[in-house]
């Protein structure tokens, strides 16, 4: 009796994980209906999907401010955190396909399998940003990953796609072996893999080495999809190579499912091992965000640029993270970072879109210097990539520079002044590269040709829009993040 | 409704609505566009003038206040807060003054993309009322990084030459310098619980140790801004490559918000540190004035003349404000606005000479006075209240502040203020050998050289001079009778001065 109601998932269960199942039914349905749309009807399918994807953003809308609540035997976990997350991911996977449905048009791209792929990643990353467990996060990530391999090869046989492709699969997995042998060796330490469970057992027990390493293996995993450095060599070459919208997808979904990750773990999971991952953590951040700004400069490919700048942009991310095991400044840190990282996906999706726009056929106009004129002939979207530019930078009247403001804060209530000087001095190492971008745009002279699609246009004026009105009303979005919470065990 | 009514709230956004309307004009109708952004810069002088009517000059606090809640959620303490008092009202008055002047020096200069010029102009205007209105420290960032934006277009797209250069260099430097404010502004609001700045001020509880280290980076941003000092470097980039209507805003009013900081910021909330900062601010402003003026003197690049003599001309206004006595600071904010008159003045008879002969080498130059009589007289007037003659507005500023240099007690050293007087012989020599080289002497070859073109130099036309005119009445005035403009300002300068313990 006791085994089958175990089995036997209840109500209360499938509750906590309601914008999960729903999403994942709607996915497999999706799957299968795919195979009754013709073939030169594919935008039915990313109608669909988007359809899907709103579907579970009301619910998971719904489900703010509502107590946490565990499922799953102890597996899932539904509180503040992880509704602000999966609204976030949601959001993200719509843009997604806005960006996608014309560009996989107009590149000769267009298969079902696009858009329901892009559905399994975001489940993925739902799942672990309800995750409870180390085996769930496990899970979450390969199911976020596996379709992103096979995303980043869509534009095959195109070279560069199929390469992008190879590589981040490969390197993908190596990520997940780490993060797995993390796993054993915390289950070795503890002889558990729920977090209640980790958290018991670290914090009563005298220090323990293999768990230690545990932990630092799992950063180094999760280090890799996150494109921290020194874990950071694939992300130019795959964000190069894939499809511009999977890049998009990518640089926003799997940075938010990473950082999501980590703070489970971590925050929830392993607060007694601050001491020693503390200083990892603030040398990762750092060299992050060095490298990243420093790497960017040189480069003239736009794709380049903006994945060195989602480099630097995980480094700044990364500072939200180092206070983990200090009970007072994590919610402060926390709702910092996830303010952040609203910001850099709106802007991340905003300039994206822009480069979707300029890309024409076989790879051309993808050079910063194709940008030229931009200013005179296409005044909008020139104004709108220079509020994305504006954002990155963290410059008034911008979203970006609210974000900044906030993380700075929260590294420096957590003691961590020098980590903020190295942020803000890297910033302005950062305005060099993107003020390439608009000098190009405003201050020399070009013929840029510009795709105009309706739902692109849609994508980037409205983030345009977003990331120059929130900077001016941010208190709700603020209100939102601090209340978001981590469960804490 | 009423946060729309607020006076300073209507003064500061009210080019917003000029820019609202360029929105709607097509780009090819210039004259249109044109007038749109002159009428909503004379008429935001006009707000500026009927905010000083409502201004209570015996008052030294902040009057005006617009004080609304912004965002005071999780923690966060951040004001909309504008006020205006005695530091801030005469760069109101200023910005408000030369806004419209610099509009009309590009009506026949700027061709190019009128629209996007005029909408930079007037965005650029918010952006530096805000900077002198705020008192809230993130309010004041977001005006004082905005600022940033709209001028580094105006060099970058209108520029001469080497416009880029310029004008990356202006964006990076001005950068560097506020980001490091950033961390103090950050560092106050966690400290002091509120990023208001009478309220921060009111606590007087900052430690002594910790004021060094923020004094120094909030100084910073303002000496980049300045410039002092060895930090001066992107300023004649910037003002040679500018257009004429930039160089004016940027000499005018945007070297003001960085002494302006110093006076708002560094020395009331931190005063120990200011009086400790005293002398050494003293040394670097006394090695601005004669560095400025001994490179002045070397240039012969009209424009570029101009541009270090600022470096020479903002090293007195350090150097009084130093001093920490009412004198020093009430010349200093008296030649903060003299500065504004008399170097834009000049910045814009040299723009209007430019536009003839497109070239502003001097050695070309020569005997102008006698083919361009009205455009000499000016040109004479503005040099000679740039270099200090008595009767012109330049001599009451420099002589208060040396007056307030000599006797501080901050400073604690006449010798700053003694070297720092051979600075306005220096001033003499550069500026009038300008003026002999342009227009004394024999006819230079550009005389004939544009008459070759099939047409001769021409005296100032209506406009210009009706652009120029109101610049050399206000020297005039501030020369001959000044009361009223230390009346404006006596009362807070009093206050600020004496919240402070000198030794």
């Amino acid at each position: 009796m006791l085994k089958a109601q175990m089995l036997m998932p209840q109500f209360q269960d499938i509750s906590t994980l309601l914008p999960f199942t729903i999403l994942a039914v709607w996915t497999f349905a999706l799957l299968l209906a795919d195979l009754f749309i013709p073939r030169e009807r594919k935008g039915i399918t990313a109608l669909l999907a988007a359809l899907g994807l709103a579907v579970a953003l009301g619910f998971t809308l719904s489900q703010i401010g509502r107590e946490a609540a565990v499922g799953f035997n102890n597996m899932a976990v539904l509180d503040g955190f992880s509704a602000f997350i999966n609204a976030l991911l949601l959001v993200s996977g719509i843009l997604g396909v806005a960006l996608a449905y014309g560009y996989v048009k107009r590149m000769d791209l267009e298969r079902g399998e696009y858009y329901i792929l892009l559905l399994f990643s975001v489940i993925g990353m739902m799942l672990i940003a309800q995750a409870a467990d180390l085996i769930m996060i496990f899970l979450g990530l390969e199911l976020l990953s596996i379709p992103l391999y096979v995303l980043a090869a869509f534009a095959r046989p195109k070279v560069d796609s199929e390469e992008a492709g190879l590589k981040y699969f490969l390197l993908g997995s190596f990520s997940a072996g780490f993060v797995v042998y993390g796993i054993a060796l915390v289950f070795g330490a503890t002889g558990t893999t729920s977090f209640s469970g980790v958290l018991a057992s670290a914090s009563t027990g005298t220090p323990n080495l293999l768990l230690t390493i545990g932990a630092a293996l799992i950063l180094v995993g999760f280090g890799f999809k996150v494109a921290a450095v020194p874990f950071h060599m694939w992300t130019p070459d795959v964000y190069q190579g894939a499809p511009t919208p999977v890049t998009a997808f990518m640089a926003a979904g799997a940075k938010i499912a990473g950082f999501a990750a980590l703070l489970r773990v971590f925050g929830s999971a392993l607060p007694s091992l601050a001491s020693d991952m503390t200083p990892i953590l603030v040398a990762l951040a750092a060299l992050t965000m060095i490298v990243g700004n420093l790497l960017a400069i040189s480069q003239s490919d736009i794709k380049r640029m903006l994945a060195y700048s989602s480099i630097a942009h995980a480094g700044y991310i990364l500072m939200a993270f180092v206070p983990f095991g200090n009970k007072s400044v994590l919610p402060v840190s926390v709702a910092a970072g996830l303010f952040y990282l609203v910001s850099y996906a709106i802007t991340n999706f905003g300039s994206w879109g822009i480069v979707i726009a300029m890309e024409k056929a076989e790879g051309k106009g993808l050079a910063i210097s194709d940008y030229a004129g931009l200013g005179r002939k296409y005044p909008a979207l020139a104004a709108a990539m220079t509020v994305f530019m504006l954002s990155l930078i963290g410059l008034p009247p911008t979203l970006g520079l609210v974000g900044k403001f906030y993380l700075f804060r929260a590294v420096m209530s957590g003691g961590y002044v020098g980590l903020a000087i190295i942020g803000v001095l890297t910033s302005l190492v950062s305005a060099y590269y993107y003020l390439r971008v608009v000098v190009t745009m405003y201050m020399r002279d070009g013929e840029p040709e510009v795709t105009s699609e309706p739902w692109l246009n849609l994508t980037w004026g409205a983030a345009a829009l977003v990331t120059v009105i929130l900077s001016f009303v941010p208190q709700y979005l603020f209100e939102w993040a601090s209340n978001a919470v981590l469960k804490l065990f | 409704m009423e946060f729309l009514l607020q006076p300073l709230t209507l003064l500061t956004f009210f080019p917003l609505v000029g820019v609202l309307a360029l929105l709607f004009i097509p780009g090819e109708k210039k004259t249109a566009l044109r007038w749109t952004a002159l009428v909503t810069s004379l008429l935001t002088f006009a707000l500026s003038i009927w905010v000083l009517t409502k201004f209570n000059a015996s008052n030294p606090d902040l009057q005006l206040v617009a004080k609304y809640d912004w965002i005071t959620v999780a923690g966060w303490n951040i004001q909309y807060y504008l006020g205006l008092d005695g530091l801030s009202i005469l760069l109101v008055l200023l910005t408000g003054f030369l806004t419209p002047i610099s509009i009309l020096s590009t009506w026949t200069a700027v061709e190019d993309r009128v629209k996007d010029f005029m909408l930079f102009f007037l965005l650029l205007e918010v952006g530096m009322m805000g900077v002198f209105l705020a008192q809230d420290l993130f309010l004041f960032y977001i005006f004082w990084e905005f600022t940033l934006i709209p001028m580094y277009f105006l060099i970058g797209i209108w520029g001469g030459p080497r416009r880029i250069y310029a004008a990356v260099k202006f964006f990076l430097y001005t950068m560097a310098g506020s980001i490091l404010m950033l961390l103090a502004i950050l560092w106050l609001g966690i400290y002091g619980k509120t990023f208001s700045v009478p309220d921060l001020i009111a606590q007087r509880n900052i430690p002594a140790d910790v004021q060094f280290w923020l004094f120094i980076a909030f100084a910073a941003a303002f000496a980049i801004k300045v410039p002092m000092w060895p930090l001066h470097s992107w300023l004649p980039d910037a003002h040679v490559e500018a257009p004429t209507a930039g160089s004016i805003i940027l000499a005018g009013v945007l070297l003001k918000m960085g002494t302006y900081g110093f006076l708002r910021f560094n020395i009331p909330l931190f005063p120990q540190a200011s009086l400790q900062a005293a002398p050494w601010i003293a040394l670097l402003a006394t090695i601005g004035i004669i560095y400025g003026a001994a490179v002045s003197y070397a240039q012969s690049d009209a424009k570029k003349l101009v541009a270090y003599s600022s470096v020479s001309h903002l090293g007195f206004v350090m150097l009084g404000m130093f001093a920490l006595n009412v004198q020093g600071v009430e010349g200093a904010i008296l030649q903060m606005i003299n500065h504004g008159l008399s170097t834009g003045a000049m910045f814009l008879l040299v723009g209007m000479i430019y536009e003839q002969t497109h070239t502003r080498d001097m050695k070309v130059y020569g005997g102008l006075w006698k083919v361009t009589p009205i455009f000499g007289t000016a040109m004479l007037i503005a040099s000679l209240s740039s270099m200090g003659l008595p009767g012109l507005n330049g001599f009451v500023g420099e002589f208060t502040i040396l007056l307030g240099a000599f006797g501080s007690t901050a400073i604690n050293n006449p010798l700053y203020a003694g070297i720092s007087a051979l600075g306005v012989i220096m001033a003499a020599v550069y500026i009038l050998y300008m003026f002999q080289k342009m227009f004394l002497g024999p006819e230079g070859s550009i005389v004939e050289e544009v008459r070759k073109h099939g047409h001769a130099l021409r005296d100032l036309n209506w406009r210009e001079i009706a652009t120029v005119v109101p610049l050399l009445i206000f020297m005039f005035w501030i020369g001959l009778y000044p009361a009223p403009f230390f009346n404006l300002m006596a009362p807070t300068v009093q206050k600020l001065v004496s919240a402070l313990v000198i030794p």
